[in-house]
């Protein structure tokens, strides 16, 4: 066990977001309560500084470090940058929302930091136990975080909730790793994958292992049937969580996906295959269904990505290069339309007002038509209207599906598309055909207004030019 | 002169962006006046530059004139590719000459979000002449999508009583009916590599495929015609939707259904349609029948028009289909007189459905009443709109002379080369047309003043006058010498026949 100088260049975006995060923590306990901001400022520094190190560590090839703990590729780099600027963006979204709820502390910068941390070790593990230490360090970070207003009932119920299903699934993975652990004796998911080709007395028990990681990763994604603390957890935890647990994390997710099924298990593709079929399908349906039942806008949400974690599994499951290019584009999209409806909702809301109501959308057009504009160009992205980004991806799944042949799953999934529009068409109803009942202006700071305004626009401009992202996300996978 | 503008660019482009520089001044109804001024001559530089399209386009060749091609999307094939041939050419004209109407008819009625209202009509032109000019699959599919927006907003926003039920309604439908194009283009991708449609043309499909691909893009087109029995979003799309929005619903949206039948099942899938013209022959004169007497049995007018407009359509898709049984029984002229009469009656239903709902606009601006029941003897308060109301009611039932007479008489016609009895029962549609557009006509405006609403009634202003009245001359030009419009569409129809007539199968 040696470890090179080198080892330590190629780790330095975590070692830096790691100091940054202690330091933030020090620095707050200390500071009074006038200079708060203070600490906002810092973790957006931290968060620029680490994405800064990451541009300068672009890998050009895959690199290894620390023993094969750690792996830097190009997917990964490029899904670490959309994590901190994601986070970036999701505390500037925040930031007014906790004030006005006297929430605007330390603890929330701080676990933000730690979460992103997590999702950072989790997209560039090469091991199963450094995936589960990123992992475990993102959920508690979150399970903390949903619980960030402890007077609210409904935050703790949502935490207690989050932080029991989470550690099931935690356990129900950590039984897949052992499992395949014991038929492989690796640990090493390059070497994982070379023992699963070399073997072929034990295809039962590995196929045993691959369901309960499946399941493991069902549940961190929220795909139907592991979907029971999705929509309780968003809406139960602050809005600024909320933000946070349904963005960026996708893309962890993601790369976890990517990480154990195909870096790891990719032999065992006609066996995880049918799952995922299983799961997609049944996300799409529950998740489309539900969602228009539901009446408070964050539930709405919480089904709607159900849906999407759906609709961007599809891509794995063709097993291309191709395939998996279309799924991170769809998972890249995803974070960055929920974002932008989380954002809206956090605009509107304001001290002793949660805006978490379909109904408190009444009338936007009239209010501020702007804002209105930007809600109307994400709930059509989202709806996968082109030519706005979200069709894109859509686009780039279902192309891929119909070119391995998913025929039926294709026409499924555009189906159940059809479906869900209807859930975000309601939302544009409400905006541009009901009227105001709610008439007070909306009071956001410009920072704010300018990253919302920029986060609506990127999904249209990105959507009338989608080369460049569909590039990077095809060219990243090699 | 014009070869080296990039003109169908500018015709998508321009009221685009014209639509966004009038919600950039009208953001406060204060400032209404202005958005209407640049809402107007937004839309009229749009016509003039669509006219040279007209005078410049060589009605000799059948190939794409006015072409652009850029790269969007390369790494899939991907292309921003355009191109008008005599198919797309008199619909693009057609398209930018209806919004002018249309910012017009919404001058004074609109007070609601003013600049909204001319911005969302200004966006869909371009994209519907988007649609019209896109020679690439995704592109076509992307503007086709696209232009439901607009359309959901105009209808929910300034819409009637039941506004919400309707636009949803619409929206969904269509949506609904797209998606599965998508999937057609798509798998034409994974065949071909390529997501040009003229190179879709010439791709080589069998049969079961071609079936499949026919079936889907039938879902898309038939919605929007729309054809019996997927036509029931129609009506309440039409009866909510304010007047500009019916307008342009009647005269341009449902021409889109019709051109992608031309664009794409046909000539993409040759051998299906010839299998399965029995079915669509069928949809097409239920639609021509059935649907006129449902159109018969009306209240409301601006319903009975949009059921009229349902069995006009179905006029455009007899003539499409009925190609090929023509083909067989005649010669390919009768043929290729069955496409144009389509064709004619695409662009004539445009002006004369829209001139229809304008009147009804006209009315309904004045007494908020649709229902034929509340109006009579309105020519006693009105003389000058009961001359546009009569001629253009007159018009509607293919009287000879106007251009409503041209598409219906060169498809029944044509054919009668066909089948006897399909020309029979499409040449009810005289009977059944004039019926129930006269008997409204004769209900709403001749006869005894109904009551103290209609006493009350004051004529029509110079705007109405000027609007109706060049929509009379244009019917009245197109009904007296068609010629120019079937010139400029022979040469593309006889190529479609010429390639139809060659089987993909391999």
């Amino acid at each position: 066990m040696t470890l090179a100088v080198t080892d330590f260049a190629v780790v330095m975006p975590e070692i830096f977001l790691l100091t940054m995060a202690c330091l933030v923590l020090v620095i707050d306990v200390y500071l009074p309560e006038t200079m708060r901001n203070l600490t906002y400022q810092l973790s957006q520094g931290t968060l620029i500084g680490t994405a800064l190190f990451i541009v300068a560590m672009y890998p050009t090839k895959p690199v290894l470090a620390m023993n094969n703990m750690f792996v830097s590729d190009q997917m990964g780099a490029l899904l670490k940058l959309f994590i901190c600027g994601i986070v970036f963006m999701a505390f500037i979204y925040s930031r007014g929302y906790l004030r006005d709820r006297n929430l605007l502390k330390g603890e929330f910068f701080v676990l933000g930091l730690l979460a992103t941390l997590g999702m950072l070790v989790m997209v560039s593990a090469h091991t199963f136990l450094t995936i589960y230490l990123g992992l475990e360090l993102l959920s508690l970070s979150m399970y903390a975080l949903v619980a960030l207003n402890r007077d609210s009932a409904q935050s703790s119920e949502a935490a207690m909730k989050y932080f029991v299903l989470g550690a099931l699934a935690s356990g129900m993975l950590l039984y897949g790793i052992s499992i395949i652990y014991g038929v492989t004796g690796q640990m090493d998911l390059a070497a994982v994958a070379n023992a699963i080709k070399a073997d072929h007395e034990h295809h039962t028990a590995l196929v045993f292992g691959v369901v309960f990681i499946v399941v493991g990763l069902g549940f961190k994604f929220g795909a139907v049937p592991f979907h029971m603390w999705v929509p309780d957890v968003y809406q139960g935890a602050p809005t600024p969580v909320t933000l946070l647990i349904s963005s960026a994390p996708k893309l962890a997710a993601f790369a976890m996906l990517m990480r154990l099924l195909v870096d790891g298990m990719q032999h065992l593709h006609a066996d995880w295959q049918g799952m995922i079929i299983v799961l997609s399908v049944l996300s799409m349906a529950i998740g489309n269904l539900v969602a228009i039942a539901q009446s408070n806008i964050k539930r709405m949400l919480a089904y709607s990505t159900i849906s999407h974690v759906g609709f961007l599994m599809l891509g794995i499951l063709t097993a291309t290069k191709t395939g998996y290019a279309a799924a991170m584009f769809y998972t890249i999209v995803y974070t960055l339309m929920s974002l932008g409806g989380f954002g809206v909702i956090l605009l509107l809301s304001r001290a002793g007002f949660e805006a978490d109501k379909l109904d408190d959308f009444k009338g936007l057009n009239a209010r501020n038509s702007w804002f209105a504009f930007i809600m109307l160009i994400l709930m059509l992205s989202m709806a996968g209207m082109p030519p706005l980004l979200g069709f894109w991806a859509k686009w780039a799944v279902l192309s891929e599906l119909i070119n391995s042949g998913f025929m039926w799953i294709a026409i499924t999934a555009v189906m159940f598309s059809v479906i869900g529009a209807y859930y975000y068409l309601r939302i544009i109803k409400l905006m541009y055909f009901d009227k105001p009942e709610d008439t007070n202006p909306l009071t956001a700071d410009n920072d704010m207004q300018v990253a919302l305004s920029v986060n609506g626009l990127a999904i249209l401009f990105l959507g009338l030019v989608p080369q460049g992202l569909l590039t990077v996300c095809l060219t990243s996978l090699g | 002169m014009f070869a080296d503008l990039p003109l169908l660019s500018l015709l998508i482009w321009l009221p685009i962006l014209g639509g966004f520089w009038v919600l950039a001044v009208g953001r406060n109804d204060s400032s209404a006046p202005v958005a209407r001024a640049v809402a107007l001559l937004v839309s009229i530089v749009t016509f003039v530059l669509s006219l040279p399209l007209f005078f410049a386009f060589d009605s000799s060749t059948a190939a794409m004139q006015f072409s652009e091609k850029l790269a969007w999307i390369p790494n899939f094939h991907i292309y921003y590719s355009l191109g008008v041939d005599g198919f797309s050419m008199p619909l693009i004209v057609l398209t930018s000459f209806m919004t002018i109407l249309v910012i017009l008819a919404g001058w004074e009625v609109i007070q609601y979000k003013v600049a909204q209202y001319m911005a969302a009509f200004l966006i869909m032109e371009g994209l519907m002449i988007g649609v019209f000019a896109a020679l690439d699959a995704i592109l076509f599919y992307v503007l086709w999508e696209a232009m439901l927006v607009p359309m959901f907003i105009i209808i929910g926003v300034w819409g009637g009583q039941r506004r919400v039920y309707a636009t949803i309604k619409f929206f969904l439908y269509t949506f609904l009916g797209s998606v599965f194009m998508l999937i057609a283009l798509l798998y034409l991708y994974s065949v071909s590599n390529s997501f040009d449609i003229l190179a879709y043309h010439k791709q080589a499909l069998p049969m079961n495929v071609q079936v499949w691909i026919f079936f889907a893009f039938l879902v898309a087109f038939a919605v929007k015609v729309p054809m019996w029995p997927v036509h029931t979003w129609l009506p309440d799309a039409h009866v909510e939707a304010p007047t500009g929005g019916s307008v342009i619903l009647a005269a341009i949206m449902l021409k889109l259904g019709a051109y992608g039948f031309l664009r794409f099942s046909l000539p993409i899938t040759p051998d299906a349609s010839h299998a399965l013209e029995g079915m669509m022959i069928t949809l097409s004169l239920i639609a021509v029948v059935y649907i006129g007497f449902v159109a018969l049995a009306q209240q409301d007018m601006k319903k009975l028009i949009a059921y009229s407009s349902i069995s006009h359509m179905g006029f455009v898709t007899l003539g499409f289909f009925t190609t090929y049984m023509i083909t067989a029984h005649s010669n390919p002229a009768s043929a290729a007189m069955a496409v144009e009469g389509g064709m004619v009656q695409m662009v004539s239903h445009g002006f004369i459905s829209g001139a229809l709902f304008l009147c009804v606009g006209v009315l309904y601006d004045r007494m908020h009443s649709r229902q034929i029941g509340d109006y009579g003897g309105v020519a006693n308060t009105m003389p000058r709109f009961a001359m546009f109301a009569v001629f253009f009611g007159m018009a509607n039932s293919g009287l000879p002379g106007t251009s409503g007479f041209v598409g219906e008489f060169l498809v029944i016609l044509s054919s009668f080369k066909a089948n006897f009895w399909i020309a029979f029962l499409a040449a009810t549609t005289l009977i059944l047309g004039a019926a129930y557009t006269l008997w409204m006509v004769k209900r709403v405006i001749f006869g005894k003043i109904a009551n103290d609403h209609v006493k009350e009634l004051t004529d029509i202003g110079a705007r109405e006058t000027l609007i109706l009245t060049i929509l009379a001359v244009t019917v009245l030009a197109f009904g007296i010498y068609p010629a120019p419009l079937l010139d400029v569409m022979h040469t593309t129809v006889q190529h479609l026949l010429e390639h139809i007539s060659h089987t993909k199968v391999l």
